[in-house]
């Protein structure tokens, strides 16, 4: 089922948390809505669903104009972050909900209820757990039961509010990857909001970066990280490192040293260079950026310094290998591989 | 004692270092404030609880059994049976409709009608059964008008008595629930709407069960007060022997009869309404026992 979000405005007391929101998302596809707390990806997952009507703007599902139906009506599955589970019901009877409250006439037998309730059980790899209640249960096996809670009712679109935010790291690499393997096997259009960039990237199709209420980009992992549209992107997604530099002659200029960086096309103004810690080659001579070691210290397999750069002390950070010799106040000097440019003085 | 000081290093009497739990204080100080509590409890609560039933049996259990066929102590049981029957189911519908609407709704006026809900608590019961006397009474013209169109006496009859009982134990109930229905939220709820359930639906099968156990608990404690109510009803039933008297005043005039068999009668009915209380409080504890985690957070009764 595709989904199309068309200039959806939405206002809690008349604050905005959606200005004119547009998003196309493809049937059977994996998006992530990602942002930081605020940025109004819940409010838009929950427009979707129903949970909220939106200022003004349309949602629709397929042709057909979603916007003034209800959250029943519009036949979607939700899965929560708090999971939301009916304490009160066995795992099975919290599966089979959706279907036991179906009309008389649309209803299916108790008995194929039971069957499809087992079979979803089966998929979200619960088996023999359907005389269980909720709090018998971990908070991974908990979201596990709430999605195919949703997954019961056929939904035309599958809609993922912090699905693993409450879990712990090694539950949420394991759930990430089994959700995905979920996804692949019922093709289910997938929308999941998550604040969690890792996450985002690793499991979506498509992900889209939102701030304060505006989505920033749109695209598939790799366009996003390897060609962030503005420089919230860059900063938001992956590491990143930023400096003010100034462009003259076609290149870039700091503190009136060339730093060997090309910059076609652009004219004489100030700008901000950014480039990714990892993404820096160590340079022996020639124009480059160099700096002295303020601070070091051990991430992963790698070294993370710290240099400051030139006479305005500004510091940036740069992966080096955990073996190289540099101590502080060593001089480094490195050019990055990748960058971008983005005009203006401050970020 | 772990209040002696500690041996020095070289003592040949090996001394055994009893490890004390900073919050807690020497057994001299326990056994003080356990006794204070204890002896309070025991003069105040447990003497007086069982002089009512040794009142009661003072003249043999024969005449206190006959108290339950004297027409007038009978007409105040079923009175009070009748009042009970319609004051707590009427303030269990208002009550869970008010914790819904304040629990699940955000809308103006909503803290003063937390407020408000908590006015029968504050105001001395003699004044809830005067207004009604002033508002109802046959003298004012909402009273004359209900007399005289349709007949409907409210004060110093059966329905003066259902109000002020329903006025008094207007809180039990939702202070209750409201408490739970906001720590619960409204996360049950829309996962059953998204999943296709009316509202009905979901009220019957999602947010009922929910709130069953405190739900429970507040009608017991509703039920209690509703039976033992004194001050309000004194006031607007007249003390009609026979017609507009409840349990509680039935004992108060009984009592006041100075004959033997008046008081034997007078604590026979005491006892009725003290085992009530007894059989709530076991269900009550039973309850908070039981479902601690399914009741409100927070106590305050």
């Amino acid at each position: 089922m595709d989904v199309r979000v068309a200039n959806v405005r939405k206002e809690f007391d008349r604050f905005p948390a959606l200005h004119e929101v547009s998003l196309d998302i493809r049937s059977g596809e994996l998006i992530a809505l990602l942002g930081p707390s605020g940025s109004g990806k819940t409010t838009l997952l929950r427009l979707i669903a129903g949970l909220e009507s939106p200022t003004s703007g349309a949602i629709y599902f397929g042709d057909e104009d979603a916007s003034h139906k209800s959250v029943q009506e519009r036949n979607v599955g939700f899965v929560f972050q708090s999971y939301a589970l009916f304490r009160n019901m066995t795992i099975l009877e919290n599966i089979s909900f959706g279907l036991k409250v179906r009309p008389r006439a649309i209803r299916p037998p108790a008995a194929e209820i039971r069957r499809r309730a087992l079979e979803l059980l089966d998929l979200v790899q619960l088996t023999g757990l359907e005389k269980r209640f909720p709090n018998q249960l971990s908070g991974g096996q908990r979201q596990r039961v709430a999605l195919a809670r949703a997954l019961a009712i056929e939904p035309r679109v599958l809609l993922l509010d912090e699905p693993f935010g409450a879990l712990d790291a090694q539950v949420r690499r394991e759930l990430r990857k089994w959700l995905r393997e979920i996804h692949d096997k019922t093709g289910h259009t997938t929308v999941f909001v998550t604040h969690d960039q890792e996450e985002a990237l690793e499991l979506a199709d498509r992900l889209v970066v939102m701030s304060q209420g505006r989505i920033e980009q749109v695209g598939n992992p790799d366009d996003v990280y390897d060609r962030p549209a503005n420089p919230f992107v860059f900063g938001f997604i992956g590491e990143s490192s930023t400096l003010p530099v100034e462009v003259s002659n076609g290149e870039l200029w700091i503190g009136g040293r060339a730093i060997g960086i090309p910059a076609p096309g652009a004219d004489s103004s100030p700008a901000q260079l950014y480039f990714r810690p990892h993404d820096v080659e160590l340079v022996e001579d020639g124009a480059a950026l160099a700096g002295v070691v303020a601070a070091s210290r051990r991430v992963g397999g790698t070294r993370r310094v710290e240099l400051e750069i030139g006479g305005q002390k500004d510091r940036v950070e740069i992966d080096l290998p955990f073996d190289h010799p540099a101590g502080m106040k060593t001089r480094i000097a490195f050019r990055p591989k990748r960058w971008r440019l983005f005009p203006g003085a401050t970020a | 004692m772990a209040d002696t000081p500690p041996a020095p290093a070289v003592s040949s009497r090996p001394e055994r270092i009893v490890f004390r739990s900073p919050v807690t204080e020497a057994r001299p100080v326990r056994l003080l404030l356990i006794g204070i509590s204890v002896a309070v409890l025991g003069l105040f609560l447990v003497l007086p609880l069982v002089s009512v039933f040794v009142q009661a049996v003072n003249l043999g259990l024969g005449p206190a059994l006959a108290t339950f066929s004297d027409p007038e102590a009978v007409s105040a049981i079923w009175l009070t049976l009748l009042v009970a029957a319609i004051a707590v189911p009427c303030n269990l519908v208002f009550g869970i409709a008010a914790a819904w609407a304040i629990a699940k709704y955000r809308f103006p006026g909503r803290t003063f009608l937390v407020s408000l809900i908590d006015l029968p608590f504050s105001v001395s019961p003699v004044v809830a059964g005067l207004v009604y006397v002033l508002l109802f009474g046959p003298f004012t013209p909402l009273g004359a008008w209900l007399l005289a169109d349709f007949g409907v006496r409210i004060i110093f009859a059966v329905p003066g008595v259902v109000m002020a009982t329903i006025f008094v134990t207007f809180p039990f109930i939702a202070r209750e629930l409201i408490p739970l229905m906001q720590d619960q939220g409204t996360g049950d709820e829309e996962a059953a709407l998204s999943l296709g359930a009316s509202g009905w639906q979901t009220f019957w099968r999602v947010t009922l069960p929910n709130v069953k156990w405190a739900l429970l608990y507040g009608v017991l404690l509703c039920n209690a007060r509703a039976m033992g109510e004194f001050g309000a009803v004194a006031v607007i039933s007249g003390k009609l022997r026979g017609e507009t008297v409840t349990v509680p005043l039935q004992i108060e005039l009984f009592y006041q009869e100075f004959r033997a068999l008046a008081q034997v009668s007078a604590f026979s009915l005491a006892a009725i309404l003290a085992g009530l209380a007894l059989v709530t409080l076991v269900i009550k504890s039973w309850l908070e026992w039981r479902y601690a985690d399914q009741l409100a957070a927070t106590r305050k009764h």
